[in-house]
């Protein structure tokens, strides 16, 4: 299928008093219709930045972006601000992580929503409240006409999300953003929330990019992941693949530093030592290799481009750990080992002690 | 040995008052934020207390710790009941209870350097009144926590989340205290870096020996963490388990509501799952439901039951301690429940 959004070697950076800020550096990722690409990464990754571009809403005097942003074959970072305010809330629609502070505490619920609706479409005010009625009824709030009439204080956190989502989908959008969509929400909202994104998906056939850093979100809702750290996607795949196989040593950090329900409760976490690197001195060579275990003196010097896994082309990853050792470490990970025994199971001699420092 | 209770909590309550009026302010009704909770805390091992927003947990924490007076009902510390002592009396039991929070940018004062907020609970205290002395102990400390000591002199602003939250653990264990309440600590935190600090605890626990009650949202993170779960809702306990029990048979539905609405990090289980949505939102902790508080939204409610009778907190199948007339069948575990052990 002809992908909706292609994003192409897209690289953002700041200029800033203290420096230049690397924040997106040559991201490329499609999105066909109908499907949800998540992006995991941690705080400073850049996933929510790559995501804002896309939007046009990185515009600032000290930003530089290059790369290609093709919306339906359209290159939105060519768009005027004006065609923006077209694209916005309209074919594309995002949902932001705090629902508090995303919706006009001073206005009506109906008032806001009715303003997204008239933004986009030629029709009369009690139309667009007809509309606005409709939305918040299929976000399953209940007597929607009638909470038209509340204030955002008066709702809940997970309805307020309810009504940043009825909101982004009240002009039928081809696609919806959502960052982090769910983290400011009890886990029985979030099953909620995930529960209706899902279910609108599958009913207007949207096209989903879900930002998140809870693998556990991405692992129920996702058909794609893209991995994020430090700026760049280090590995890229279908969600089966990612989880079954995954093969770079920042997501297998990832997958074994969490605690989680279906494996032995005494199982040790093994976190990821150090800490997310600067985006102004970013490190050279591949940018994980301080923290990675299996760091080899190339991975110092050497930048390691995306490359396809040998029999998967939809797989890639960015490592200069060959791929038959990468199969045997997370192999050995799997099995319960820690990431010193397998780096030395697999030929790597470096002390991970110099790596730990600091957190 | 039976384990020995050094904290036994009775049938607490805290009622926060909702005013109205301006110049004549009366009351005119009550927040039940925690209303009538009773367990105890065995010396050595970790407690956790799970729940939503709202439920209690964090005033339950602060009870215990005494940062709020209780409306009534009575909290044992080794068999001291603290409850209605002054601050005065408190205050040589403050160093056997530390607190940690669950927000490091804001528990740490930006203009403090980090040695003096850590040696902050030794001047209170009057301990080690020798400067030098003093920041030798400090800088052992920052030691134990993985901080290098040669920072001392740095401001909170100079460190990342982890680096902060490690500050306030070090702050937490300077007087050796026999009890450490931590507060959500690692829900601010990076995934990688939470690791960092869960691990952090559990070490510290054993070179310590500290009894932990350790409240959080996460429920992945609470099994890992705990000996011990209570689950609580809207001001009370529903349920009271060992974690292995908890986990493997939640008896109350809403225990099991919460296991099968955690995302599970495994597209197989994920998909295998049919996962028990609760509709609707916590109801206010102002004018909570009668009886059983979880029967309006309860799967398993039977009206003319549950919203008349209130279940008592008894043991049911399995071992565990739950609140309620009806509690979930193993086979609705483990439909439910997939991670549930079979």
């Amino acid at each position: 299928m002809a992908p909706l959004l292609e994003v192409k070697d897209l690289t953002v950076r700041f200029t800033t008093e203290d420096g230049v800020v690397n924040a997106v550096d040559g991201v490329s990722y499609t999105v066909e219709p109908g499907r949800t690409l998540g992006i995991v990464g941690e705080s400073g990754s850049g996933k929510s930045v790559s995501s804002l571009t896309v939007m046009g809403l990185t515009r600032a005097r000290n930003a530089e972006i290059t790369g290609e942003v093709l919306f339906d074959g359209k290159n939105l970072l060519e768009a005027s601000e004006q065609e923006m305010r077209t694209v916005r809330g309209g074919p594309i629609a995002m949902i932001f992580q705090d629902p508090m502070s995303s919706l006009h505490p001073m206005y009506r619920i109906g008032r806001q929503l009715v303003e997204a609706v008239q933004m986009h479409q030629k029709v009369s005010k009690a139309a667009a409240r007809d509309r606005a009625a409709e939305m918040l009824a299929l976000v399953g709030i209940p007597d929607a006409r009638r909470r038209l009439d509340s204030y955002p204080h008066e709702f809940s956190g997970g309805m307020r999300q309810r009504v940043m989502i009825a909101m982004g989908l009240c002009n039928n959008p081809r696609m919806l953003i959502a960052d982090e969509p769910t983290t400011a929400l009890d886990v029985t909202v979030q099953a909620q929330i995930l529960e209706l994104i899902r279910r609108l998906q599958s009913e207007l056939d949207t096209a989903v990019i879900l930002i998140t850093h809870d693998l556990g979100v991405v692992a129920e809702v996702t058909d794609d992941i893209a991995v994020m750290y430090c700026g760049r996607i280090v590995e890229r795949g279908p969600k089966d693949q990612i989880f079954a196989a995954p093969q770079h040593p920042y997501t297998w950090g990832l997958l074994k530093s969490i605690p989680r329900l279906d494996t032995p409760r005494d199982q040790p976490l093994v976190p990821i030592a150090g800490r997310p690197p600067s985006l102004i001195n970013r490190p050279t060579g591949c940018h994980f290799h301080p923290r990675c275990p299996y760091v080899r003196p190339e991975c110092v010097t050497v930048d390691p481009t995306l490359e396809p896994i040998p029999n998967d082309p939809t797989h890639v990853v960015r490592c200069l750990i060959p791929a038959g050792e990468r199969k045997r470490i997370w192999a050995d990970l799997k099995a319960g080992r820690t990431p010193a025994v397998a780096a030395v199971e697999a030929g790597i001699t470096n002390d991970p002690e110099e790596a730990s420092d600091g957190a | 040995m039976a384990p020995e209770p050094i904290i036994q909590v009775k049938d607490l309550v805290k009622h926060f008052p909702i005013k109205s009026g301006v110049i004549i302010s009366r009351q005119v009704g009550a927040v039940r934020a925690v209303d009538g909770v009773s367990f105890d805390v065995n010396a050595g091992e970790t407690l956790g207390i799970v729940g939503e927003s709202g439920c209690g947990k964090s005033t339950t924490a602060r009870l215990i710790t005494r940062l709020l007076e209780p409306t009534s009902g009575s909290i044992l510390y080794e068999g001291q009941d603290i409850a209605g002592m002054s601050r005065k009396q408190l205050k040589p039991l403050r160093r056997d209870m530390q607190m940690i929070f669950q927000d490091p940018y804001s528990s740490l004062n930006p203009r403090k350097t980090v040695g003096s907020i850590i040696a902050e609970p030794f001047v209170v205290h009057g301990i080690e009144p020798d400067d030098g002395q003093r920041k030798k102990r400090v800088q052992e400390l920052m030691d134990q926590v993985g901080l290098n000591p040669e920072h001392y002199n740095r401001l909170p602003h100079e460190f990342s989340g982890g680096q902060r939250q490690r500050i306030g653990v070090a702050r937490a264990i300077a007087l050796k205290p026999k009890v450490v309440v931590a507060d959500e600590p690692v829900s601010a935190l990076d995934v990688s870096i939470q690791a960092q600090i869960l691990n952090l605890l559990r070490e510290l626990q054993h070179d310590l020996g500290l009894t932990i009650i350790f409240i959080a949202h996460d429920l992945s993170v609470v099994r890992h963490m705990c000996d011990r779960i209570a689950v609580m809702y809207l001001g009370k306990i529903v349920e009271l388990a060992g974690a292995d029990e908890l986990y493997a048979h939640p008896r109350h539905p809403y225990t099991g509501a919460l296991l099968s609405a955690v995302p599970v990090p495994d597209p197989v289980l994920a998909a295998a799952k049919k996962r028990q949505i609760l509709g609707g939102d916590v109801p206010s902790p102002a004018n909570p439901p009668s009886a059983c508080r979880f029967h309006t939204r309860c799967p398993k409610v039977v009206l003319g039951t549950c919203d008349v009778d209130p279940p008592a907190l008894e043991v049911k199948e399995g071992g565990n301690v739950a609140a309620c007339h009806f509690p979930l069948t193993d086979s609705e575990i483990a439909l439910q429940v997939p991670t549930a052990a079979a």
